[in-house]
């Protein structure tokens, strides 16, 4: 089985627990306005890997990864390649290795997401707006569809990290942590929220790439912000959970 | 046998025998706890630092150099005795009359120590040119001796950085022993070890060590009278703390008034020194602020020691080192963690002092090291970048548990074993040599077989490979025959008395052979075997560059087909030196190491077949090629953990730069990253480790605006450096270095 691989890169400590390689897979159904990596939007077949491959390649880092550390598959999004990541995961699961999958919740075929989350040991939900409308305009796939996901995540017991981007002026308000809450209420599977500055790093890229980039305008996010934001939102969490 | 100052003190072994590791076996208290035990600086040391750090601004201000003493030649007892705030001050001792005022020492060569003084607007005086008229220098030996071939393989720099006009230095004294046993016990073995002697067939072998020994037990004498100038006796073993350190300091202190080798390491003295603030402290003479006061002191004091080198010198190894390397932590032959309060103190006075480049603390990493000293071991990276890290777990079964590193990544058992220290060999300039059949296209210099230069159009790899082979074969034996004679001139002319009375007097000697340029012959080689690589003639017919098509496999990938390259390499160098016998019986050793010589040794070699331009800096040590890594750090990593130790016992060092962004989000992700990526490498057999964790930004900023972090200290190859002390060029190479950064 091959997969279409956009990089590897053998240390990430920002996707996940502990140390871990991060593999980013190519194509992806939604287009948000923050993404930072437009070039894993299409499905380009140039650097097309056999899932041993790169298994051998994670399999290499297995000293590094301790008790916590492992494999994140991320994107693009990695459902659109299901199968590939389920062998991928599968090999690493044979060596004992932690398998966690980067995502939205879209684009899989429901039956090989099914089988695609009996290896996968962790997820990293990107919940990228809290409401329908929001989604819609912000990234063109929909709440429903990830909430959904979570749903199944839920029902089968997987640990969850939920993901946002705080973007000022569309996440950043109380409004939207409320309704994260809201969101979340009951949610078993939830260990943790993380909320990631917008940054405009990937600005350089858009423009080698020729494409517009929607955000320019907008100021990038302050960790001081993100941090007090977070505060903010586990004691809305908190006091939901009681 | 035994001493009123040792009460307290097990075991009886060390006290019938020269021996500081059953001494410290049978007394020291491994710690297993965590930092919080630790003390800041008293207020004495505050004021006492403040006053230091003035002298350190004045010095930056005259360009790094306070001041020079052209009337003195320097030796133990030569200078009246120097304080900075008598006061205050708890360690006492400098190297000259006055703190941070270099001496002059033209053992090595007087033309050296002439131009350094020159350098810096200084005139050595007439006194000291008169007194060297009728000597003979180690400068003055060697180039009696050197044939021209030799003479040639200098200048045109494929054999480079040889220890031929200063001091060879690498030499580690143990300098515990001064106050464990006191100085007469010292020279009463010394002396049944001359008489010994005598007793045998007195052969050449024989009658140079007797020699030897006159010398040694001659100048611990002399390093009584340096004490005796302060006011103290060290006859007698050390009674407390604070005159372990001062004894322990004295030793070192007459070492590098006696010489002025490259690095002037100091060996695995915390462990020892916890022994003696254990006592005091449960005799209740010292508190916790106190012992910290004493170490806070001790490194002051390290931090306090300067030679004066010439400006080419400085180009080559950047930042006025000394490679006060002290080694800390690792664990004891019998799996008990070497780790004491100690190994914390000395860290802390990073914080308590705030960073700096020495002494150079080298953590000693074993995966079996308690969990809290690996953590702080790691915070004070992250928060410092001045530590370095070398694998206790390949070292140890080599070296047992008393070893110390000298210099930048050369172990060798304290007391027991030395090295004759020898610079490296400019692996892509021999490879270029063999290409043209024996004549460097940069200097137009002639030397090794003559051949006809690589005729065909493009490069084949077997082809190449064949005259690599004849031109190594050919180099190997010129370095070990020019290495012969520098250390033979060495012993002769300048042998190191007070450092070599601190040793065995039978001890087993390394002759340390050194390789730069190994990536870019990694990289080239694969270049040639997997691309297309078509040499650039001109017009007397030498190549002198190439055009390469295709991609290749790069070091540094964790990719076998370039990574075995690197590694056939090594074995192939080092069985070919091993062919050619060494000095005194030496057992030969190989390091990958460049210190910041990476940045000259680039400069002057031409274009090579990986892609890399004439004149263009080298990798440090076993780094891979800046921003050839495509797999991000721990590929990285994995490509240099496969070089293999065994192979490499002079050390492999590899310098590793990353973001803290990159590394965690908090402080505590960090940290425990850090120490999941140390024992990750460090499993696999890897050697050393620089850790850098910082934003390429910053670098950049202070390249820009010096003033705007002072003292900004960074790991460069083996050792730290303040970023301002290197050249700009060199600051542009670190600058240019591949950060590991998250995407």
């Amino acid at each position: 089985m091959y997969g279409l691989v956009h990089s590897f890169e053998s240390l990430g400590t920002l996707d996940g627990p502990g140390v871990r390689c991060v593999v980013f897979l190519q194509g992806c159904p939604l287009r948000c306005v923050y993404c930072h990596n437009p070039d894993t939007w299409e499905r380009l077949e140039l650097n097309r890997k056999s899932a041993k491959e790169i298994f051998q390649k994670v399999d290499r880092c297995r000293p590094y990864f301790g008790y916590n550390g492992g494999l994140t598959v991320s994107g693009g999004e990695p459902l659109l390649q299901a199968e590939f990541v389920t062998e991928l995961f599968a090999l690493c699961h044979e060596a004992g290795i932690h398998t966690a999958l980067d995502t939205s919740g879209h684009g899989g075929d429901s039956a090989l997401v099914e089988t695609l989350l009996q290896q996968t040991d962790m997820v990293l939900l990107d919940l990228k707006m809290t409401t329908e409308e929001e989604y819609r305009r912000y990234t063109g796939g929909s709440l429903q569809q990830t909430v959904a996901f979570l749903q199944q995540l839920e029902q089968k017991e997987i640990p969850v990290w939920i993901r946002q981007v705080v973007v000022p002026g569309i996440t950043d308000s109380q409004e939207n942590l409320v309704r994260l809450v809201n969101l979340l209420a009951g949610k078993q599977c939830v260990q943790k929220v993380e909320f990631l500055p917008f940054r405009k790093l990937c600005q350089e890229k858009y423009e080698r790439m020729g494409i517009p980039f929607p955000l320019s305008g907008v100021p990038e996010a302050t960790d001081a912000f993100c941090s007090e934001y977070t505060a903010r939102f586990y004691e809305l969490f908190c006091a939901s959970r009681r | 046998m035994d001493h009123k100052n040792w009460q307290g003190f097990s075991g009886e072994n060390w006290k019938t025998h020269i021996d500081v590791r059953d001494f410290i076996q049978n007394n020291y208290v491994p710690y297993t706890g965590d930092e919080s035990f630790l003390s800041g600086p008293t207020q004495r040391t505050k004021e006492l630092f403040s006053e230091f750090e003035d002298l350190l601004r004045q010095e930056q201000e005259k360009g790094g150099v306070l001041d020079v003493d052209t009337e003195h030649v320097s030796s133990l007892a030569n200078y009246r005795p120097a304080y900075l705030d008598r006061e205050k001050e708890l360690i006492v001792g400098f190297q000259t009359e006055k703190p941070l005022t270099r001496g002059v020492n033209p053992f090595g060569g007087i033309r050296m120590a002439r131009s350094a003084c020159e350098a810096y607007g200084y005139h050595l005086s007439d006194k000291v040119e008169q007194e060297f008229t009728y000597r003979t220098t180690h400068n003055d030996g060697v180039y009696r001796v050197y044939s021209d071939e030799m003479r040639k393989a200098r200048k045109c720099g494929v054999i480079t950085g040889l220890p031929d006009a200063y001091g060879r230095g690498r030499i580690i004294g143990d300098y515990r022993r001064v106050a464990l046993y006191g100085i007469d016990r010292l020279m009463e073995e010394k002396q049944k070890d001359k008489a010994e002697i005598a007793l045998g067939i007195m052969d050449a072998d024989a009658i140079r060590q007797s020699e030897e020994l006159y010398q040694q037990i001659a100048f611990l004498q002399k390093l009584k009278e340096m004490a005796a100038l302060y006011g103290y006796d060290i006859s007698e073993p050390a009674a407390n703390a604070r005159e372990a350190v001062q004894w322990l300091y004295f030793g070192y202190l007459g070492a590098i008034k006696e010489q002025n080798g490259a690095a002037m390491s100091l060996g695995r003295v915390s462990t020892f020194l916890d022994i003696y603030f254990t006592r005091d402290l449960q005799q209740g003479v010292l508190d916790e602020a106190g012992v910290q006061e004493l170490v806070d002191d001790f490194v002051m004091k390290l931090r306090a020691a300067r030679h004066l080198r010439t400006v080419e010198y400085n180009e080559l190894f950047g930042g006025d080192p000394m490679w006060i390397t002290e080694s800390i932590g690792g664990m004891g032959e019998n799996g008990k963690p070497l780790v004491t309060k100690s190994s914390f103190r000395f860290l802390h006075t990073l914080y308590n002092l705030g960073p700096a480049p020495e002494p150079n603390l080298t953590v000693l990493w074993s995966q079996r090291l308690p969990a809290a000293f690996k953590r702080y071991c790691a915070k004070v990276s992250v928060e410092t970048d001045a530590i370095q890290y070398e694998n206790d777990d390949v070292m140890r079964p080599i070296y047992g548990d008393d070893y110390a590193i000298a210099c930048c990544v050369s172990a060798m058992k304290v007391g027991k074993q030395m090295q004759f220290f020898g610079a490296r060999c400019n692996l892509p300039k021999l490879l270029l040599l063999a290409l043209n059949g024996g004549r460097d296209s940069l200097t137009g210099i002639q030397l090794g077989p003559q051949m006809e230069p690589y005729a065909g159009d493009t490069l084949d790899f077997e082809a190449v490979r064949g005259r690599w082979r004849i031109y190594q074969e050919w180099l190997c034996k010129l370095y070990v025959n020019t290495m012969n004679v520098i250390h033979y001139m060495h012993d002769k002319y300048a042998y190191e008395k007070t450092q070599m009375a601190l040793h065995d007097t039978n001890v087993e000697r390394f002759m340390a052979f050194g390789v730069a340029g190994l990536s870019v012959l990694a990289d080239s080689f694969s270049a040639i075997r997997y691309a297309q690589v078509k040499p650039v003639r001109n017009e007397q017919g030498l190549i002198e560059g190439f055009e390469t098509t295709g991609d290749f496999p790069k070091y540094g990938n964790d990719d076998d087909r370039v990574d075995q390259i690197a590694k056939t390499a090594l074995e192939e160098f080092y069985t070919q030196l091993k062919r050619n016998p060494a000095y005194r019986g030496a057992t030969h050793t190989l390091s990958v190491l460049t210190i910041t010589s990476n940045v000259v040794y680039g400069k002057k070699t031409g274009a090579t077949p990986d892609g890399r331009k004439q004149g263009e800096p080298f990798a440090p040590g076993a780094n891979p090629m800046h921003h050839r890594e495509h797999n991000g750090a721990l590929a990285s990593l994995n490509s240099v953990a496969k070089l293999p130790y065994e192979i490499c016992r002079d050390g492999i060092s590899n310098t590793f730069s990353i973001t803290p962004d990159t590394l965690g989000k908090s402080r505590q992700e960090q940290v425990d990253h850090l120490v999941g990526i140390l024992d990750g490498y460090f499993a696999q057999k890897a050697h050393h480790l620089n850790v850098n964790v910082l934003q390429k930004e910053k670098l950049m900023e202070a390249y820009e605006d010096p003033q705007k972090y002072p003292n900004l200290t960074i790991r460069v190859s083996g050792y730290a450096v303040n970023f301002h002390r290197l050249s700009k060029e060199q600051q542009r190479e670190v600058i240019s270095r591949t950060f590991h950064q998250a995407m």
